[in-house]
């Protein structure tokens, strides 16, 4: 096969013959030799990507959507991080920094985390994986992006007018009688945004269901597959109790009806219960997929099974369905009983059991493996040590007794940034980079590429250590201005926070780069199985020509020391 | 290495019966029609949850405020609601006769069914409004700061959550049935201008379950609100 | 505060906060086990394994017992750290009963309190050592939240409805007080000194200051200024109202079936919206109180309440009969 560092030249190689293209699209005629028609160069005009139906199109619509949406959530964390290097208010208001943190939780959450390695690495490889042509539903595929888009940029546009202060969580009564912001926007914003996770959910469901190609059973799927499913199912049967929680606060609000009014018998605690229910199945609809990503990336550079394949699938339907028993932990000092707080406390413990499996089996992977290296690799071997972190941390919030003095400090900040930044985002990148051959044809600078990566796990943890030991010392989270002797850990985080900005900055600028400059990549430049890898770098709109007819297990790395699964 | 099957096929397959077209990334006309219904199952599993969070807050608010919920629920017209459930159960019935129209290819049939089942559900919300009407004549309507009376003055807070989660709730399903209506009035015409009926049968039988869905929220909202309280 | 200077690890000082950190060092030591472990391993793995050194790679099929162990072991693990933290999480929850009470009102953004003998606090609050002290707490307007990292404690404080939490200082020192959850604008100013004293500092600065009116002499004007003698008072026939000499603590069975007990957040309820549980056996008919009186008004007609006996026949002010100012106003009402 193709040396991954070279770039391939002959054309022909492993491409099969191009279909006619569907009614309506127009074919540009390329000279045959360089540039065979794919998804890309099919048609370079504004209509046929704004009404594209291609499940490829929509996953780098949403690529350049949600980047635009990390750099606005991430300029509002350079904002009040660069406000907390002093203990006193430098720089802002405390209402403007209220909007700055509001707004850097509801953008990050519901505009780049949630959607992040679904809607673009899921769109994108969901049908290819599994060997079909597209979603199922290509038109709701669109739809979603739209919706997307649509609640993306309301809330963009209420922050321009004056933005919102009460934090993502939106509690009432502040939120839904006290705060002077834009709450009913925002909550807008978002309620349109849940819709297009609907959908991109309910796409990966049916996909899964009725679409693989024949001879790709179940078990032979591959695991990137196993844990979109399994987030696809929290993101239909949790985002509804979001969207009609917070249409309940936008009513209370616009309307003057009393839901959660205190004064007239309402109950602030049912609003955090069910705004809880969905917001924590959220955090594993955010983990999930990188999970998937993981998987792949583990089993592509240590060239082997992965460990204990079944357990892997199985562990990811389980943290789907405990995720949705565990909602009471972010409440343990809100007033509910104790006993309710106990069973919280110990179902959230078992959600570890789960998650542990995987990390366990992930490591085994490279056990007589034949590991390089690769960028991906650092990503994905980054991710399991923080993401180690992150879970075993989430353990001590579990825990009744400490919860009640950590909540809602710094420690909570750390927890799940070390999940969702050390985890999540750092899958994504892992992903990006592995899977950008295939959706560009173009290779990434390999030396800036590790390079950026090593600098992100610094800067990374250099940001969100020091935050435990606040969080523990007792520095409550959206904290403006804090007693002065935490100086020194808020300056080793704002000096953390500013490395990791730069960082993020390169694979922006080196991903660009190699569209133009990159060596062009072959179908398989990493020699991975996988059905994604069997057709061209990029693939061609139809993606197969004939349905692929599968006969083997996933990973079936003919290499691979491991042999079958554990039973 | 995977093999190769049949050839990727974008028309339909067999000509026995004329069927409608399969999308180019299906296979085969079953999978497609497996897989819309599947479709529409998973999105009516997000309406139940949808549902299911304000009928989670009324459950809780009923116990809390028993003896307001139970005097504000004796507000509502039990003739209106029930002439309103007998409207939409009848509305359930000419929807079934539209699918059952569209798979005899009965074209004209199939359109009067599905006119019938609009000309009901805007009977229903014609009603519906009647209602709101009354509750607004009488002061009951917690909203865009209406004025709001309730006779006992320590019930008030109770009443008033009672009124604002009928609204909401009557409100939120009145709107599906909008939204209903008026995707059916499309997909009438869509019917109307086909060649073949028959290429429509299943856009009708996934209409139909989203329009049973609707009239089975209604089937627990009645008697939640209207019925149970009521001793 | 005293040690205001760089910390890494925060003062105890309360009888449970070593406890709290016991728990968090074990939690600690099995983090930097299991993340030690997984990263040696990763590290072990990758060098050894890396493509082109020359190793055993002969195929193996991974035992049934070793998947099963590394899914077993967490649970046991899981358990025991479970049953410690519940235990000493039921243990915060449950106030001795000699705790002194203080109130507690929260509004954006000050914390207002009040010593069982009348002595008003805002933004600060001294206690002694060696005392158990139960804090019963309600919000003005939003949630907010009493936390005293020192002391490892911190509960919600809602509107509409009290909240408690308790402690024991063991160690004099000012330290600090944060409300922890977010409550618009000046939500990091809303914040305090809890000053530990020895019991007899205590007394001494309890002695000084203003005279303040003990909370029972203030309810019990309260309670004429509203009148509540003209239903309650047991000399009016037909009985129009439940009487109230026992009430607190006291079971009371309500108009639909159930019982419920005659807490602070019950006899609040009661003022403030009775229709929400009538008393069986008699008419919704008690006023609406709701807005009419402040929380500090409540908390001060529930002293008096207290005053008139409790359901064991202990006198609640607090002070379990010592003379902090909770002398029995035992008037019939």
């Amino acid at each position: 096969m193709s040396d991954p560092h070279g770039a391939t030249v002959s054309p022909s190689t492993s491409t099969s013959p191009q279909p006619s293209s569907p009614p309506g699209v127009v074919t540009v005629t390329r000279p045959a030799v360089r540039d065979p028609v794919n998804y890309l160069n099919v048609d370079y005009s504004w209509k046929s990507w704004l009404l594209t139906v291609d499940h490829k199109r929509i996953g780098i619509l949403y690529l350049l959507s949600i980047t635009f949406f990390f750099v606005i959530g991430g300029a509002a964390a350079v904002a009040f991080r660069l406000e907390l290097m002093t203990p006193k208010a430098d720089l802002f208001e405390s209402e403007t920094y209220n909007k700055l943190f509001t707004m850097h939780g509801v953008v990050m959450i519901f505009f780049f985390l949630i959607p992040s390695i679904p809607a673009v690495l899921g769109n994108f490889l969901v049908p290819l994986m599994v060997g079909a042509r597209d979603m199922a539903f290509p038109k709701l595929n669109l739809a979603s992006w739209y919706l997307f888009m649509i609640g993306g940029l309301t809330a963009v546009w209420t922050m321009l007018i004056g933005g919102v202060d009460t934090g993502w969580t939106f509690y009432t009564p502040y939120s839904s009688t006290y705060s002077n912001t834009y709450v009913m926007a925002t909550a807008v914003a978002v309620f349109i945004t849940g819709f297009s996770s609907i959908l991109t959910g309910l796409n990966i469901i049916v996909t899964v269901h009725k679409l693989r190609a024949p001879g790709m059973h179940w078990f032979r799927m591959p695991l990137f597959i196993w844990s979109h499913y399994a987030a696809s199912l929290i993101m239909i049967l949790g985002t509804p109790v979001l969207a009609v929680t917070i249409l309940l606060v936008a009513i209370e609000r616009g309307l003057g009806i009393g839901i959660f009014d205190p004064k007239l018998g309402g109950d602030p605690i049912l609003f955090q219960h069910l705004f809880w229910f969905y917001s924590h199945p959220a955090v594993y609809i955010m983990i999930l997929p990188s999970f998937g990503v993981i998987s792949e990336i583990i089993a592509a550079f240590s060239r082997n099974r992965v460990f204990g394949y079944r357990f892997v699938a199985f562990a990811s339907l389980g943290i789907a369905v405990l995720g949705f028993l565990v909602w009471g932990h972010h409440m343990f000092v809100s007033g509910q009983s104790a006993y309710a707080g106990m069973v919280f406390s110990i179902l959230s413990l078992l959600i570890a059991v789960p998650s542990a499996i995987k990390v366990f089996n992930w490591t085994a992977t490279l056990y007589r493996g034949r590991l390089r290296f690769d960028t991906p690799l650092l990503y994905a071997l980054g991710f399991i040590g923080l993401f180690t972190i992150g879970g075993l941390t989430g353990l001590f919030l579990a825990l009744l007794a400490i919860d009640v003095h950590v909540h809602d400090t710094y420690f909570i900040v750390a927890h799940f940034h070390y999940i969702m930044v050390g985890g999540a985002v750092m899958g994504y990148l892992g992903g990006l980079h592995y899977w950008w051959p295939k959706m560009t044809g173009r290779l990434y600078p390999e030396g800036w590429a590790r390079l950026s990566a090593i600098l992100v796990f610094v800067g990374f943890n250099l940001t969100f250590f020091p935050q435990f030991v606040l969080g523990y010392l007792g520095m409550p989270r959206r904290y403006h201005i804090y007693p002065p002797e935490w100086q020194t850990l808020n300056v080793m985080s704002s000096a953390g926070a500013s490395i990791l900005g730069v960082a993020y900055l390169f694979p922006i600028t080196y991903l660009i780069w190699s569209l133009k400059f990159g060596p062009r990549a072959s179908a398989n430049p990493w020699d991975a199985t996988g059905l994604e890898w069997q057709v061209p770098s990029p693939p061609t709109t139809h993606n197969f020509a004939v349905t692929p007819h599968v006969t083997e297990d996933a990973y079936a790395y003919p290499d691979s020391a491991l042999v079958g699964d554990a039973h | 290495m995977p093999t190769q099957t049949a050839p990727l096929s974008a028309t339909p397959t067999d000509g026995a019966e004329s069927d409608e077209p399969v999308a180019h990334h299906f296979d085969t006309l079953q999978q497609q029609q497996e897989a819309v219904t599947l479709g529409m199952w998973v999105f009516l599993a997000t309406e139940i949850m949808f549902f299911g969070g304000a009928f989670a807050t009324y459950t809780v608010y009923r116990r809390e405020h028993s003896a307001a919920f139970h005097a504000a629920s004796r507000e509502l017209d039990l003739v209106l609601g029930g002439v309103n459930t007998l409207v939409l159960l009848t509305s359930s019935l000419t929807m079934a006769f539209a699918v059952a129209a569209a798979g005899a290819r009965k074209k004209g049939l199939t359109v009067l069914m599905l006119a019938a089942t609009m000309v009901l559900g805007a009977a229903f919300l014609g009603i519906k409004g009647v209602e709101y009407h009354h509750k607004y004549e009488h002061h009951l309507l917690p909203a865009f700061g209406l004025p709001f009376e309730w006779h006992d003055h320590a019930q008030a807070g109770g009443a008033k959550l009672f009124f604002s989660l009928y609204l909401g709730m009557t409100g939120l399903h009145a709107l599906h049935m909008v939204i209903g209506i008026a995707l059916m009035g499309i997909f009438a015409v869509r019917v109307w201008r086909s060649v073949d009926v028959g290429h429509r049968r299943q856009g009708t039988e996934v209409l139909g379950l989203y329009w049973h869905f609707v009239d089975v929220v209604w089937i627990y909202l009645f008697p939640l609100l209207y019925l149970i309280d009521r001793s | 505060m005293d040690n205001a200077e760089f910390q890494l690890f925060p003062d105890a000082a309360s009888t449970v906060a070593s406890r709290v950190d016991a728990l968090f060092l074990f939690m600690t030591a099995l983090t930097i086990f299991f993340t030690v472990a997984i990263a040696g391993a990763i590290l072990y793995l990758g060098i050894r394994y890396r493509r082109g050194a020359n190793v055993n790679r002969a195929q193996y099929s991974p035992p049934l017992w070793l998947e099963l162990s590394w899914l077993l072991t967490p649970v046991p693990v899981v358990i025991f750290v479970f049953i410690w933290s519940s235990q000493l999480f039921l243990e915060m929850q449950r106030p001795p009963k000699d705790a002194m009470e203080i109130r507690v009102v929260a509004k954006q953004w000050m914390w207002k309190l009040q010593h069982p003998s009348g002595r008003r606090e805002i933004d600060e609050l001294h206690v002694p050592t060696g005392r158990a002290v139960r804090m019963t707490m309600i919000s003005e307007d939003v949630i907010h939240s009493f936390y005293v990292p020192a002391f490892r404690i911190k509960q919600d404080v809602l509107p509409g409805r009290y909240t408690t939490t308790w402690f024991e200082a063991d160690t004099p020192g000012t330290y600090h007080l944060f409300c922890a959850e977010y409550c618009g604008t000046n939500h990091s100013r809303m914040k305090g000194r809890v000053v530990v004293q020895t019991p007899s500092e205590y007394e001494e600065w309890l002695g000084g200051g203003r005279r303040d009116q003990s909370p029972v002499v203030a309810g019990a004007a309260l309670y004429e200024q509203f009148r509540c003698g003209s239903c309650h008072a047991q000399t009016v026939t037909p009985l129009r109202a439940p009487p109230l000499e026992g009430i607190y603590g006291r079971s009371v069975k309500l108009a639909n079936g159930a019982t419920v007990t005659a807490d602070d957040s019950y006899l609040r309820e009661s003022i403030t919206r009775p229709a929400a549980k009538v008393v069986a056996g008699f008419q919704p008919i008690m006023p609406v109180f709701e807005g009419q009186i402040s929380e500090e008004g409540l908390s001060d007609l529930l002293a008096y309440l207290k005053s008139l006996g409790t359901a064991d026949g202990v006198t609640a002010d607090g002070s379990g009969g010592a003379a902090e100012g909770g002398s029995r106003e035992g008037a019939k009402p």
